[in-house]
């Protein structure tokens, strides 16, 4: 069994871990062990390559690209695109919103969730019909979730105007008060909403498979030592929690950063940009200035990148485990 | 006018007396009722979608919760616009991004989960780095390469930009899965004369199947909600798959709320098919990829 060939290597010889090295064998030989993987990873890289990194290299071309309204593509146009964001007066304001947009839907999300989780693991009958009707959001998609916000928001006869109004709180119809999408900051809070909403389903399951690898034994434990249900959860449940919620609250930090398709149904980012976050404006400058988008979506990018290092620390069991 | 208010549910509930043994406590009654709610309230937005889609137009002005009659010809009104078409579409975009996503997937987390080989860590760093990007915050980029430098035919672009960034979710589950089986089995059968490749087909892929199903399903899902990269590389009615359809809808003056929903019942029908098919398995596979 020790003469390998390559194609035993990739076809029959079974996997021996810490294989002593062997200095006799024949460079080529070398080679081609080394190479192969690569009928089974190939394909995969290739297609990765192609599709997730092939666009940020596109990207960075882009953004150094001075193209027109017209597509037409004038040439190299250095780091202008960059320098026409920076001065670019509606950017302060946008990427203060866009702030205010993750930190309020991630932090809303998780504490919502973490109630939820914590009702949903009880035991109760019907449990299981709850934990489904939960997923909906999920499955119905973000887009048509947005799309039946705006309009049950409808100024003239959203059921959510319509409630509203025999509860006394919305006067009158078709007026700006009921109008709550053409007004920023009442937008902007429905918005949050319906984010929180659509984030809810997978912060929830994920906590909750967290809250199932608690071994019973430690609340056993703790009952026994006399701690109350909050010290429990403040002394146990949360920190036993830690590395769900890690990657919980990343996954969101993502999801919501790089969230289109609730503002872009909702508002358009309108008016005049006042509900845009740094993604919805990176798309709608697309339409006029590629190169300016190129370069803002390259900062988008670089906060993207920063996530995915915090992601990559919180992971580094999960991927040392794999290995 | 909105003189159905919600009436009918104060009713109180009947306090028939029961063996004391079978009632709940207190506690259980409370929790029960504060999860059934929240369900009711995560429900209730899709419930107003069919609810609209089966509103006549001369009742889409109306402040009543539900409509005195049933349209049930928005079904086909929307149906007759050419949906089967976007319908197509989708299917094809998801369909053909699911199978090439767990073709590619699936010797890639084979060959790892089993081999200890130079370069294995930094292919599983690629792909934990590939799960978490998303299509949007690479959107300039997608659009410049698949209209300027690979102009394709859209769909075949959808297909291979979904199937690109669900590869990472199903490598990584399917990884867990094939880890998981016993090695002995497979050596087994090497032993009784089978190939590596034969093996996995005959004893990994079988055994791994709910893992397959979980990474199949969920890249057809996320295929099929798909918004931003359709609504990018498409451009004519005939190229377009539901989202990007159901969203023109929004752009009219006057928008067509009853057949707009009508479109998206018929858009969610397949997901829920799906959903009913996975039961289990959508609640251990939603989060395997995240938490382990």
């Amino acid at each position: 069994m020790t003469h390998n060939t390559v194609a035993e290597d990739v076809g029959t010889a079974p996997p021996r871990p810490a294989r002593p090295p062997r200095p006799t064998a024949h460079p080529a030989r070398r080679v081609l062990r080394a190479l192969a993987p690569l009928p089974w990873l190939a394909p995969a890289i290739i297609l990765i390559a192609a599709v997730v990194l092939w666009p940020v290299w596109e990207m960075f071309t882009t953004s150094r690209q001075n193209i027109n309204s017209d597509g037409f593509n004038l040439g190299s146009n250095g780091w202008a695109n960059y320098t026409a964001v920076f001065h670019d007066p509606r950017l302060p304001a946008i990427m203060t919103r866009t702030a205010i947009w993750v930190i309020a839907i991630v932090a809303l999300t998780v504490v919502i969730s973490l109630l939820f989780a914590q009702l949903f693991n009880q035991k109760f009958p019907g449990r299981k019909v709850v934990r489904w009707a939960l997923i909906a959001p999920w499955a119905a998609s973000v887009m048509m979730t947005s799309i039946v916000f705006r309009w049950m928001l409808d100024p003239n006869n959203g059921v959510i105007n319509v409630l509203l109004h025999q509860l006394g709180i919305v006067k009158a119809f078709n007026g700006p008060q009921a109008s709550w999408l053409g007004n920023p900051t009442d937008a902007m809070c429905w918005m949050i909403g319906v984010a929180v909403f659509v984030s809810i389903p997978f912060t929830t399951y994920a906590l909750l498979a967290g809250l199932a690898t608690i071994p019973g034994e430690v609340y056993e434990a703790a009952r026994v030592d006399g701690a109350g249900r909050f010290r429990t959860y403040f002394a146990i449940t949360l920190p036993l929690l830690r590395p769900a919620l890690t990657v919980a609250v990343l996954i969101n930090l993502m999801n919501v950063f790089n969230s289109f398709p609730i503002i872009y149904t909702m508002t358009s980012g309108g008016p005049d940009y006042q509900t845009s976050t740094s993604t919805v404006y990176m798309y709608a400058i697309k339409g006029y200035n590629i190169g300016q988008s190129g370069a803002l979506s390259v900062l988008n990018f670089g906060v993207v990148i920063l996530i995915v290092l915090v992601f990559l620390r919180a992971n580094k069991n999960s991927l040392k485990a794999a290995n | 006018m909105a003189t159905t208010t919600l009436a009918a549910t104060t009713t109180p509930t009947p306090r028939a007396p029961r063996p004391p043994r079978r009632l709940p406590s207190v506690k259980t009654a409370a929790i029960a009722g504060t999860a059934y709610v929240i369900g009711i309230i995560f429900l209730l937005p899709y419930l107003e979608m069919i609810i609209t889609a089966l509103r006549p137009q001369n009742e889409l002005s109306d402040r009543d919760y539900f409509p005195h009659h049933l349209a049930f010809s928005n079904f086909i009104n929307i149906w007759h616009t050419g949906l089967g078409t976007n319908l197509r579409i989708s299917l094809e975009v998801a369909g053909g991004a699911t199978a090439l996503a767990l073709l590619v997937a699936i010797p890639a987390a084979y060959y790892t989960a089993r081999r200890r080989f130079t370069g294995r860590g930094a292919f599983l760093l690629l792909v934990l780095i590939t799960q978490m990007f998303q299509p949007t915050s690479l959107i300039i980029g997608i659009y410049q390469e698949f209209t300027n430098t690979v102009p394709v035919n859209s769909t075949l672009a959808l297909i291979l930009v979904n199937a690109g960034f669900n590869l990472a979710f199903a490598v990584w589950i399917l990884n867990a899965y094939f880890g998981a089986i016993p090695q002995e089995l497979e050596e087994a059968a090497l032993v009784d004369g089978c190939t590596r490749v034969g093996a996995m087909f005959r004893i990994i892929i079988p055994l791994a199947s709910p893992g397959i199903v979980t990474a199949l399903i969920f890249t057809f899902i996320a295929a099929w909600n798909e918004f931003i990269v359709a609504l990018t590389l498409t451009n004519t009615d005939s190229s377009e798959p539901l989202t990007v359809k159901m969203n023109t809808y929004l752009g009219q003056y006057s928008i067509d709320w009853q057949h707009l929903f009508a479109g998206a019942v018929i858009a969610t029908i397949p997901v829920i098919i799906l959903f009913a098919l996975i039961e289990r398995k959508v609640v251990s596979g939603l989060t395997a990829g995240s938490v382990k």
